[in-house]
């Protein structure tokens, strides 16, 4: 359980039988009056965020969700197939599971499952992912100071600005959570 | 914590206009008679209150506020005091609120709470003029709200009429309709008592109220379940002379028409060790000098406390009190 300092920001919490994770945190009291701690906090099953406020002598049951690495396998339209290296088990999600880490995969590549009960529910691309340009204008030799971008696509479709002396066919650095170009990978 | 370094929290700049406020405060009860006096960090004894947790230390605690020695000696006839000083809460932790934090407190005997929240209130355009960048230098007036009145503006309900079953109610309302998208029935708040929801209210409907005015305010006349160390006016309704400052719906200030009857004292100290107990909190000892105090005579005062920092955050645009000390807990 926890108390109600322990609710921070990345906290992952079981409330009305769901787990969420906490999104914003703060405490708050009135002159002389009660403590309370009001959290908002996002369904890790759809997403959907809501507000709760707790007073100080109440306590939030911690969520039993675990994250796994596991390798990036295939989809088959309906559902995108993941599996644990070590044991070899498989599990698929939806798309609304897989959420914004979609953009993101790459056969054989890693990614954080996250399991709640033991059943896979969303799932979290690694902070810098290394993809390769699929379609994009030709490169401008020499600028690389204007900071003038243009649109590329990448093998997983995913679309981002990369610099004008980037080519098709390059591999790139990308910070999945901006989903910007960061550097040529090498 | 990321971003936690050796470095200290405020700027340079932010110490010299901190240390300005305090040189103006001192200058203005310099000139107004009031004796600047120290009293102890340290005590074996703190006044036992319901909603704050003293911090333990050796064989005592260190206090939450220094009203208790600050009474005993107005009660030997000091005349008007003020301090500033160091006063610390154990879990009180967020924007608004830090474990240690500057408080200034002063009493001023003979006078009423209505007398002295036009001194708190000159006080506040005195310290924010200094600082011509804040948004509320060109000074203002406050405005003023019975706490019936702002519950009856704000969260459309009595507070002193309303059954529990409407204030549960309406922190529910609060819940389901809130101003972030998605759903929540706040099913919590089925068990909470009278005052938790209405400080519940307080926090979710009047200070945003306040906050969104932007300008000051009091609240005045509390209920009694909320009288603290505050005289009972019997009403009817019967209410608790006590006033709270606000400014852009953070609460600066506590004050109160000072409770002089030792028996009436006693008897609510021993009433919040009673309900400490219920709430599986220790029982805190009672300091009987304080009382002895009380029994010899304290004369018809008013008393407030208020908080620097919040002051200093508000008067500096700061987003948190943290923002203007040199070494918030978090960074130690």
């Amino acid at each position: 359980m926890l108390t109600h300092n322990q609710l921070r920001q990345g906290s992952r919490v079981e409330i009305d039988g769901l787990p969420w994770i906490i999104v914003a945190a703060d405490f708050v009291k009135p002159g002389k009056g009660q403590a309370f701690t009001k959290i908002k906090i996002k369904n890790l099953i759809d997403g959907r965020v809501i507000e709760r406020t707790f007073k100080s002598s109440e306590t939030v049951a911690k969520a039993d969700v675990i994250d796994s690495e596991m390798d990036y396998l295939y989809s088959d339209g309906e559902f995108w197939h993941f599996m644990d290296p070590g044991s070899c088990e498989q599990v698929a999600l939806t798309s609304v599971q897989v959420g914004d880490a979609l953009h993101w995969l790459k056969e054989q590549n890693s990614y954080q499952v996250t399991l709640w009960k033991g059943k896979a529910i969303a799932v979290g691309a690694p902070q810098f992912v290394i993809l390769t340009i699929t379609q994009c204008e030709p490169g401008v030799k020499g600028d690389t100071v204007s900071g003038a971008t243009k649109p590329a696509i990448l093998e997983t479709g995913a679309q981002v600005k990369v610099p004008l002396f980037v080519n098709e066919g390059e591999r790139i650095r990308v910070d999945t959570r901006t989903g910007e170009y960061v550097e040529r990978a090498k | 914590m990321t971003g936690v370094t050796w470095r200290p929290v405020a700027s340079p700049e932010q110490l010299w206009q901190r240390a300005r406020v305090l040189r103006q405060v001192r200058a203005f009860f310099w000139q107004r008679g009031v004796l600047e006096v120290e009293t102890p960090h340290w005590l074996p004894c703190v006044a036992p209150e319901l909603h704050q947790e003293p911090v333990a230390c050796h064989t005592g605690h260190l206090h939450t506020s220094p009203e208790t020695c600050m009474k005993r000696m107005v009660a030997a006839g000091s005349g008007p005091i003020y301090q500033i000083c160091r006063v610390f809460r154990a879990d009180e932790q967020g924007t608004l609120h830090a474990p240690e934090f500057t408080m200034l407190e002063w009493y001023r005997p003979g006078w009423s709470y209505r007398a002295l929240m036009e001194e708190v209130e000159t006080l506040l355009w005195t310290v924010l003029a200094l600082l011509p960048e804040s948004r509320w230098a060109q000074g203002g007036r406050a405005r003023q709200w019975s706490y019936a009145a702002a519950f009856r503006e704000f969260a459309g309900l009595d507070p002193f009429d309303a059954s529990l079953e409407q204030l549960r109610d309406a922190c529910r309302e609060r819940a389901v309709s809130g101003d972030l998208c998605g759903e929540s029935a706040d099913l919590t708040a089925a068990a909470w008592d009278r005052q938790t929801a209405l400080d519940l209210l307080l926090v979710q409907r009047v200070e945003p109220a306040l906050r969104a005015w932007g300008g000051a305010a009091f609240l005045v006349d509390f209920p009694p379940a909320a009288a603290a160390m505050a005289r009972l006016a019997p009403g009817p309704p019967p209410v608790a002379e006590r006033f709270e400052l606000y400014l852009a719906g953070v609460e600066l200030a506590n004050g109160y028409q000072e409770l002089t009857d030792p028996v009436e004292q006693r008897r609510r100290l021993e009433s919040a060790n009673r309900q400490r107990c219920r709430m599986g909190k220790r029982p805190l000892p009672m300091d009987e000098r304080f009382l002895q105090a009380l029994e010899h005579g304290l004369p018809e005062s008013a008393g407030v406390a208020l908080g620097l920092d919040r002051l200093i955050m508000l008067a500096l645009g700061a987003r948190r009190i943290q923002d203007v000390m040199a070494f918030p807990f978090e960074h130690l």
